[in-house]
């Protein structure tokens, strides 16, 4: 992706000397409400470069860790440290490095895409011609270079997620954390994003990717971990996950299914069709 | 670089700007909208006027009581705007969709913070802002306070509307930190109270009625007395009265003015300072998800007390009374407007009829009479409360309902019900209530009973009608949907109502009764018989007529 790597290049805000430091470090991170506990003591390296997987069955703490990690929500106990920076003690300075997609985005309808774009570049505190020639370059990849002007109430689903990636990219992040980034995408948007975190990654950018596509994240990711009752239980590259799991040959969703465990999908459904 | 608070009160501008752009019909609604603000402000400023013309008449003390009479004025304003600066916070600070975008950005916490109470400040105090123009006004032009004395109102109304929203902002900052886990019921039930609890407070602290019956007072040395303590001199409502006041009475002294921008800018440190310290703790406690545990017990009693009705029927009212009771925003209002009524009943308590001499037996009469018209409000004011945000509610779940084998029409009877027996819950007891507080006769006991009876059922589905016709599907607090444009018009609609129906029957019994007095041997029966089955018509058009248009409505919507 030509893009990114000349945003890489103008940018600069990726060293190729601090390539193999850990863009994200998070220790004994714990998140409990009440009695239930979401997230209990995980610990995680993330390396610069990486287009790191998470993983995990439905409320098993992904949702609540990637908020944690984008410094929405407080944990109970542990830190995270992104950059170098810990989030709890110079937010500020930690946010800067991340671009955040959210699984449920909130777009404000009665703002027109561009001004939507202005005005999270004005929240990292990027502006200018600078800023809007990147946003135009994004919205022309993503084909919504004709609907930059109309109001977002008028997006389709898809739309608003293209639209929430590239303000994500807008302030050139060292991080980009996103929550299932495929949901209501297009096959060709879908390429387009998978080659995008691809060519960030290689440019020294780092990417905290969950998702239930399996494929997506067979195909793209470095190094998966997977969570489950907010513990990681498998943690490691695609050829390391097989041998973790005893997997053979496998994919990526027959590892999956054997980590996080219950019983055999087979016989679920053999039961409930019967 | 890092945002400032205009930038980060950008979005909310352009989404008004852009919401107004794109609105068709815009003209008609502000011309609506700009002729009943304005003949309200005319209204209240003839009001006002009139009483200080009042107030001078009295000689010696009429300043002192136009002083005393904008002091409590003000101090109303004041516990108003604590109270609805708590609940605007809540939903600014707390639970507004654009948060998790802000709390993952580089926001300096001082900058949103001032941001976010500059938000605040417009959404819970514009109204009280509109409200105090012709009050001022009509101070201004008694006084001769020129061209300069809107400066020094405008002036003196800024801290004041600042120093109330850091202690709204703060009291919710305070209270998300102590309750576990998104208690927000509790919050707001707890809200609620210390709004009951401060309007009864309000109302001892003032007794209005005093000011209005000086012979109470043993001597007029007593009654300037009261009238010159100050209901406090640490409230800033006081420091309002002294400022207007003075500059009015031609000794203008910049203490009260220093004193209610110096309090304002401490407050606003002390709130940012607070703000930094407990912000993200009280934000994260309010993320922490729903509550687990819905109230089983009572859904198994309401599935007996719906036993016999259809299972599509029962689904529907079901749904609809177990959403109210698990929706702290919906059920938590039941509170204020227990207060509503309580005032309601209070201010008929007061009312100097039964005090002092005999009063006539038509004024009394012609009492209750009215009082069907303004407890009529009263219940006009619930159903917009309550009825008219009930299909904008269903907001995007319309597509479920659409999508069943079951009809609109049943889903609007099912609203009607769930809306009419709860009004019909408060409207009776208020009516028979004060009507045996007025002392009113056997025959407009029975009169105003069935006439409310008819009205609520009417009110009710002008309140249905009216919300399917101007539904709000997007916002995010149902408390809002009441003061839109539609609420509006459904309350112009609901006083054009009452006031036909008060007028259908109010003439001709007017007439039954003074000829009864008269001790003519037969009081005129026909007009009184034409009257009351115009009303009767008049409901019977009112409870049809928005249900069926309504239903036709929401047949034609296609919502996504």
């Amino acid at each position: 992706m030509r893009i990114v790597k000349q945003e890489m290049v103008d940018g600069g805000s990726v060293s190729s000397a601090s390539q193999r430091s850990a863009m994200v470090e998070i220790r004994n991170l714990t998140k409990r409400y009440g009695g239930f506990t979401a997230v209990n003591g995980l610990d995680l390296t993330v390396p610069r470069g990486t287009i790191f997987g998470f993983l995990g069955p439905n409320g098993a703490g992904k949702t609540t860790t990637i908020r944690m990690l984008s410094g929405i929500l407080q944990p109970t106990a542990g830190n995270v440290v992104v950059g170098g920076d810990d989030m709890w003690i110079v937010p500020q300075i930690a946010k800067r490095r991340i671009g955040y997609i959210p699984d449920r985005p909130h777009v404000y309808e009665k703002l027109t895409g561009m001004e939507f774009l202005n005005f999270v570049g004005g929240l990292w505190g990027v502006g200018g011609e600078d800023m809007e020639a990147r946003a135009d370059r994004f919205l022309q990849m993503f084909e919504l270079s004709d609907w930059k002007h109309e109001l977002v109430e008028s997006y389709s689903h898809g739309m608003r997620q293209k639209l929430l990636i590239t303000s994500a990219f807008i302030h050139q992040p060292e991080l980009i954390v996103v929550d299932e980034p495929m949901v209501g995408l297009d096959p060709r948007s879908a390429r387009i994003l998978k080659d995008l975190f691809r060519s960030f990654a290689d440019e020294g950018g780092t990417v905290f990717l969950s998702s239930h596509t399996l494929e997506v994240v067979e195909a793209v990711c470095d190094e998966i971990a997977i969570i489950r009752s907010g513990e990681i239980v498998a943690r490691g590259s695609m050829a390391e996950l097989r041998q973790q799991a005893d997997a053979g040959e496998a994919h990526l969703e027959e590892i999956f299914l054997k980590v996080t465990g219950g019983r055999d999908v087979a016989d679920i459904v053999a039961e409930l069709v019967r | 670089m890092t945002p400032s608070v205009l930038h980060l009160l950008g979005p909310k501008f352009r989404t008004r700007v852009n919401r107004a752009r794109g609105d068709r019909g815009r003209l008609a609604k502000w011309t609506i909208l700009g002729v009943v603000g304005v003949a309200f402000w005319l209204m209240l400023f003839a009001v006002i006027y009139r009483m200080l013309i009042h107030f001078r008449g009295a000689q010696g003390i009429g300043d002192v009581l136009a002083a005393k009479l904008l002091g409590l004025a003000f101090l109303t304003f004041f516990m108003i705007l604590l109270l609805s600066n708590v609940i605007a916070s809540l939903s600014t600070f707390f639970l507004s969709k654009d948060l998790d975008l802000l709390a993952s950005a580089p926001v300096d916490p001082v900058r949103f913070y001032g941001a976010r109470l500059g938000e605040t400040i417009v959404d819970s105090s514009w109204m009280v802002a509109l409200l105090s123009v012709p009050i001022l006004a009509a101070y201004g032009v008694m006084y001769g306070g020129g061209v300069a004395f809107p400066v020094v109102a405008v002036a003196t109304m800024l801290p004041f509307l600042v120093i109330p929203a850091v202690v709204g902002t703060l009291s919710t900052l305070v209270l998300v930190n102590v309750f576990p886990a998104r208690r927000t019921r509790d919050l707001l039930a707890l809200i609620g109270l210390f709004s009951a609890a401060g309007v009864v407070v309000l109302l001892r602290v003032l007794r209005p009625e005093r000011l209005m019956r000086p012979d109470e007072f043993r001597s007029l040395v007593d009654f300037v007395a009261v009238l010159r303590t100050p209901t406090s001199a640490w409230l800033p409502n006081e420091w309002v009265a002294d400022s207007l006041m003075g500059y009015l009475g031609g000794r203008f002294d910049f203490l009260p003015l220093l004193l209610l921008w110096t309090t304002a800018a401490a407050f606003f440190v002390f709130g940012a300072w607070l703000h930094q310290g407990y912000y993200a703790t009280g934000f994260t406690r309010a993320q922490e998800g729903a509550e687990l545990r819905a109230g089983r017990i009572r859904s198994s009693r309401l599935d007996r007390l719906l036993g016999r009705a259809s299972p599509r029927s029962r689904a529907l009212l079901g749904k609809e009374v177990r959403v109210f009771f698990r929706d702290a925003t919906q059920w938590s209002q039941l509170i204020l407007l227990g207060v509503l009524v309580a005032v309601y009943v209070y201010n008929i308590r007061v009312l100097p009829l039964h005090t002092g001499e005999e009063v006539s037996f038509l004024l009394q009469n012609a009492v209750s009479f009215l009082n069907l018209g303004l407890a009529g409000f009263v219940v006009a004011a619930i159903a917009a409360r309550f009825v008219f945000p009930a299909i904008s509610v269903e907001g995007r779940m319309l597509w479920l309902l659409r999508s069943s084998p079951s009809s609109v029409k049943s889903l609007f009877w099912a609203k009607y019900w769930v809306g009419v027996v709860p009004l019909l819950a408060v409207a009776l007891p208020l009516t028979v209530g004060t009507n045996a507080i007025l002392k009113a006769s056997p025959f407009l006991m029975v009169l105003s009973v069935v006439t409310m009876i008819g009205i609520t059922f009417g009110l009710a589905s002008l309140a249905l009608g009216f919300g399917a016709f101007f539904p709000n599907f997007e916002t995010e607090n149902a408390a809002e949907i009441p003061t839109s444009y539609g609420g509006l018009l459904f309350m112009m609609a609901a006083v054009v109502y009452l006031g036909l129906v008060v007028s259908l029957e109010g003439w001709p019994v007017y007439l039954y009764l003074s000829r009864g007095l008269e001790g003519a041997a037969r009081a005129p029966v026909w007009p009184l018989v034409l009257g009351l089955s115009g009303a009767a018509a008049l409901t019977m058009v009112a409870i049809v007529a928005p249900l069926r248009l309504g239903v036709r409505r929401v047949e034609a919507l296609s919502h996504d």
